[in-house]
């Protein structure tokens, strides 16, 4: 809510200091990735120590690295912006949908789909980035729409629909892969862009670095739209009030199957264009996968967790999360790539978990200050999300089908 | 000093903005129903949950048979000996009474469930305080009433000696008061002491034997219910006289507001309907009341009249409009306004603010919002003339979130909305249950001059008191159906329980599809 203070004071005297929910939030956030930080250090200790040799300088190596290399260079700086774009959008795409009471775990799927029409457009239909983007919009927004209207006519748990939706796009994408052979160049992966459709990579504003596109701009313009949508419209006004009393919206004559609809259009759109973000980068083909969801659409939940699902937090916790992955590839070759997964892997898991208990705290402080016993319902989504986390921290190759 | 089971000596205890309890003493004899009285955010509830362990107090202390105890949580106080029975109960809804009755307190063999001896337990105090529950219902399927004597076995089974009841009578059906009154004096002779919170005076004088009033999270006074009467009572309470409501008699208008046609709502609970083809109409300038025993299809009625359920036929004329298939918006813009049986399902969305909430059926609207952009400081603007004008008294005013206000204020906020929308149909569902006298009265009043106003107010009320008050006509349902037309005038409570226990039917609602 917004921080206003009553500028009368009813009381006579003042002894609590008012804690504004803004600063707890933050604060929470903080501390939990200060956390989860702290424990990858003391995994890092752990797996020195079962080893045959230990070399008790291999964690403050690869510690130091994991928090230096995001810094380190322009380059790296660059990288961990192309690394957040994508996550910003699938961040927002769960963050939205967590605003309106859903929980959106196919953002994969969305995302998935998003990717893949925008390399069709891209290299079939010969659209240049802009466009292309807008059909991984209206991919994604269609892949969401379908669990929305289940929802919303059916009532049918978004969870088990959006699951099972990550794995049919990925089918899908796979089936229309096969059968266009114009976008393939091996019967693994797509046409490099720069070859295929430069038209089609997103301008890079002169930069020469590979890694340099307007993504993470197009992103933090996102962020900042669905903010402002969230905070500033009615439409906003009407998805929080479905998020947190249905009935009580429906009563006052919000139609809450339609904001449900829009929502999980909206969300699903969100995600659809970070993969197209990511795609139309011209630095990764789409590789054909058919064991594994890409890992992007749930890196999403952590994201969204970490900033209480504000989009304008999302925009920070997306850059930590991506600053994270960029260190986590300068551990090596100290420790395996799938070390640094896991690595990581465990330093989001506990922050998403510190979160948790940083929730359970200010919910004590809130009972001491007098707030309510009745926050349990987004715990008990946090603790859906937090097992969701569990189940995809492990880890899994192939990474987006490997850079170029 | 000695026979003071609890004390509660110089209590404070602040929130954000309000001092909630300022140096409030409360002294409970063993063996004695003290009564807690006090205008709506008094501090009554504030109180009992630093009593209970769920607010610590900035000031003040403790004692219990004397001696100074540090209550930290719930499980301290349980330790202590005191049970409570919060006002939205705290059962689990998929649970069987059993469960929940031992549910925290299980008792466990080598890790096992030991439950046949405790059902034998259970069972044996459901029938020594005569608590009539069916042990393996599920709370889902039970009555309120039925739920509370869970909540009372609850503590009864934690062998607590001091009960806390916050508003116990708020929820229930006049049938069940009497049944709850009864409950208390037993548990008295039992030997347990009690502390009451109540705002019905007559509650009050019926059962306790002392009683403390707060105002505005002062202490005003503790006063033998024997040596005190109503009047005073409630002078203590809001600080001046209660006058009884006047009332100059209706404008008759032919102009017919609503009309309902052969109304059929059918059940959630089981085959029938619950709204077995009514028909009634509701004219200008008057308050028409819907009487009768919880249960009997009043909810459903209105439930099909503001379209939160489907209907399965009839048809709904409303300002000469057919509303029948209409959406709830267009319905409410057609001149309907709903003041909810139930203010946390339906009034009221918590985690929003007192602002947001009383903007919840005009945001939409030019003025509120331009081009989709809602004008915040717009919003702000109008809740706080609504606030001042049905004084709804909050911490924060337009900013306190609804969740932290007291239940009475939660109620006035949303009939504060209600009327402010100046729909020509006012449908109001048990409008001030969990009020304070003061409040009733204004809310009484505020009904009538909607009345007087030439808006149709559509009362339901399960209470009779209410209900001989404020209407113009009486409708009695009773399974369904309508079973009586009555003039408030010319009828007495009596024959209105006649009626609404099914055991008369007037003549002419004899016939299917009578005409009211
Ligand atoms: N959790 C809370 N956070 C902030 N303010 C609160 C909280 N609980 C109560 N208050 C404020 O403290 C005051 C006392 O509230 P309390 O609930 O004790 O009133 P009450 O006497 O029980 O009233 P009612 O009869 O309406 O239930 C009110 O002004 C209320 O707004
Ligand atoms: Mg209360």
């Amino acid at each position: 809510m917004l921080g206003l203070k009553s500028k009368k004071d009813t009381s006579p005297q003042k002894t609590i200091t008012e804690i504004s929910e803004l600063k707890v939030t933050v604060i929470s956030s903080v501390v939990s990735i200060i956390v989860g930080l702290l424990f990858g250090l003391v995994f890092l200790f752990i797996i020195e120590v079962i080893k045959e040799t230990p070399d008790m300088t291999n964690p403050f190596y690869g510690f130091s690295n994991l928090m230096v290399e995001g810094f380190s260079s322009i380059r790296s700086i660059i990288k961990v912006l192309y690394k957040a774009a994508p996550l910003l959008m699938v961040g927002l795409a769960v963050g939205f949908a967590f605003k309106a009471g859903l929980f959106n775990i196919g953002a994969t799927g969305q995302y998935t789909v998003g990717a893949f029409f925008a390399l069709i457009a891209a290299i079939l239909w010969q659209f240049p980035w802009w466009a292309a983007l807008i059909v991984a919009m209206i991919a994604g927004g269609l892949w969401g729409l379908v669990p929305g209207i289940f929802k919303a006519v059916f009532n049918i748990n978004e969870v088990i629909t959006t699951i099972m939706l990550n794995w049919t796009a990925l089918f899908f994408v796979n089936l229309l892969f096969y059968n266009n052979p114009g976008i393939y160049e091996s019967r693994e992966r797509t046409m490099n862009l720069a070859v295929a459709n430069p038209s089609a990579i997103l301008p890079d504003l002169g930069v020469s670095d590979s890694y340099f596109n307007i993504g993470i701009f197009i992103a933090i313009l996102f962020a900042v739209v669905i903010f402002i949508v969230l905070e500033r419209t009615t439409f906003g006004f009407e998805i929080k009030a479905c998020g947190n009393n249905k009935n009580a919206s429906v009563y006052a004559g919000i139609k809450a199957k339609r904001t449900i609809v829009y929502t999980m259009l909206i969300s699903g759109a969100l995600a659809g264009v970070g993969g197209g973000i990511q795609y139309l980068s011209g630095t990764v083909p789409y590789t054909v996968t058919s064991t594994t969801l890409l890992p992007m659409g749930f890196n999403g939940i952590p994201v969204a967790l970490l900033a209480f699902s504000n989009p304008l937090g999302i925009i920070i916790t997306s850059l930590f999360i991506s600053y994270l992955q960029v260190g986590g590839e300068a551990m090596q070759p100290v420790y395996s790539p799938e070390m640094v997964n896991i690595i990581t892997s465990v330093i989001i898991y506990f922050s998403a978990f510190a979160l948790i208990v940083s929730q359970l705290i200010k919910k004590y402080m809130k009972k001491r200050l007098g707030g309510d016993e009745a926050t349990e319902e987004t715990d008990v989504v946090l603790d859906v999300a937090s097992e969701e986390v569990n189940k995809i921290s492990t880890p899994k190759t192939p990474e987006e089908g490997g850079e170029k | 000093m000695g026979d003071y089971i609890i004390e509660m000596n110089h209590i404070r205890k602040e929130f954000p903005g309000v001092v909630a309890n300022d140096d409030i003493t409360l002294q409970l004899k063993k063996g004695e129903i003290h009564a807690l009285l006090g205008e709506n955010g008094a501090g009554k509830s504030t109180l009992m949950s630093v009593l209970f362990g769920l607010y610590r107090p900035e000031k003040g202390e403790i004692r219990k048979d004397g001696e100074v105890v540090n209550i930290q949580n719930p499980n301290d106080a349980n330790d202590l000996g005191i049970g409570m029975v919060h006002q939205h109960f705290k059962l689990v809804e998929v649970f069987t009474v059993l469960e929940n009755i031992i549910l925290g307190a299980e008792p466990t063999k080598y890790g096992f469930l030991t439950t046949k001896e405790t059902r034998e337990k259970v069972l044996e105090l459901s029938k020594k305080f005569n608590l009539m529950v069916d042990v393996d219902a599920k709370i889902e399927d039970i009555s309120v009433g039925m739920q509370q004597r869970v909540e009372i076995l609850k503590m009864l089974y934690r062998e607590n000696e001091i009960l806390i009841f916050d508003e116990p009578t708020a929820v229930l059906t006049p049938q069940e008061i009497d049944e709850l009154m009864k409950i208390m004096k037993n548990l008295i002779k039992e030997g347990k002491s009690i502390l009451f919170i109540s705002h019905k005076l007559n509650e009050i004088m019926e059962v306790s034997d002392r009683v403390t009033v707060l105002r505005k999270g002062k202490y005003i006074g503790t006063v033998d219910v024997d040596k005190t009467s109503i009047d005073q009572l409630s002078e203590m309470m809001v600080g001046r006289k209660i006058d009884s409501i006047k009332k100059n008699p209706a404008k008759k208008t032919d102009e017919v507001i609503l009309e309902v046609n052969n109304l059929i709502v059918p059940s959630k609970l089981h085959k029938n309907n619950a709204v077995n083809n009514v028909s009634f109409q509701t004219r200008a300038g008057e308050i028409l009341c819907v009487a009768g025993i919880e249960g009997n299809g009043q909810s459903e009625l209105v439930y099909g009249i503001t379209g939160l359920e489907k209907i399965s036929s009839g048809s709904i004329i409303l300002n000469g409009k057919d509303i029948t298939k209409m959406s709830i918006r267009d319905r409410n813009l057609t001149g309907m306004s709903h003041i909810p049986e139930d203010r946390h399902k339906y009034g009221l969305v918590l985690d929003f603010n007192l602002g947001q909430n009383l903007a919840l059926k005009k945001y939409f609207q030019e003025g509120f919002q331009h081009n989709g952009f809602i004008d915040f400081g717009k919003i702000k603007e109008h809740s706080e003339i609504l606030i001042d004008l049905y004084d709804i008294r909050s911490g924060k005013r337009s900013a306190t979130i609804a969740r932290s206000m007291s239940g009475g204020n939660q109620q006035k906020a949303i009939i504060a909305r209600e009327i402010d929308c100046g729909a020509k149909l006012l449908v109001a569902v048990q409008p001030t249950r969990g009020l304070d006298v003061g409040a009733i009265e204004n809310i009484h009043k505020t009904l009538i001059k909607q009345r007087d106003q030439g808006k149709a107010v559509l009362l339901v009320s399960l209470e009779l008191d209410e209900v001989m008050d404020i209407s113009d006509r009486i409708l009695v349902m009773y399974n369904g159906k309508i079973v009586a037309e009555l003039d408030p005038k010319k009828t007495t409570p009596q024959e209105i329980g006649l009626y609404m226990v099914g055991a008369k039917v007037q003549d002419r609602f004899k016939t299917v599809g009578g005409e009211a």
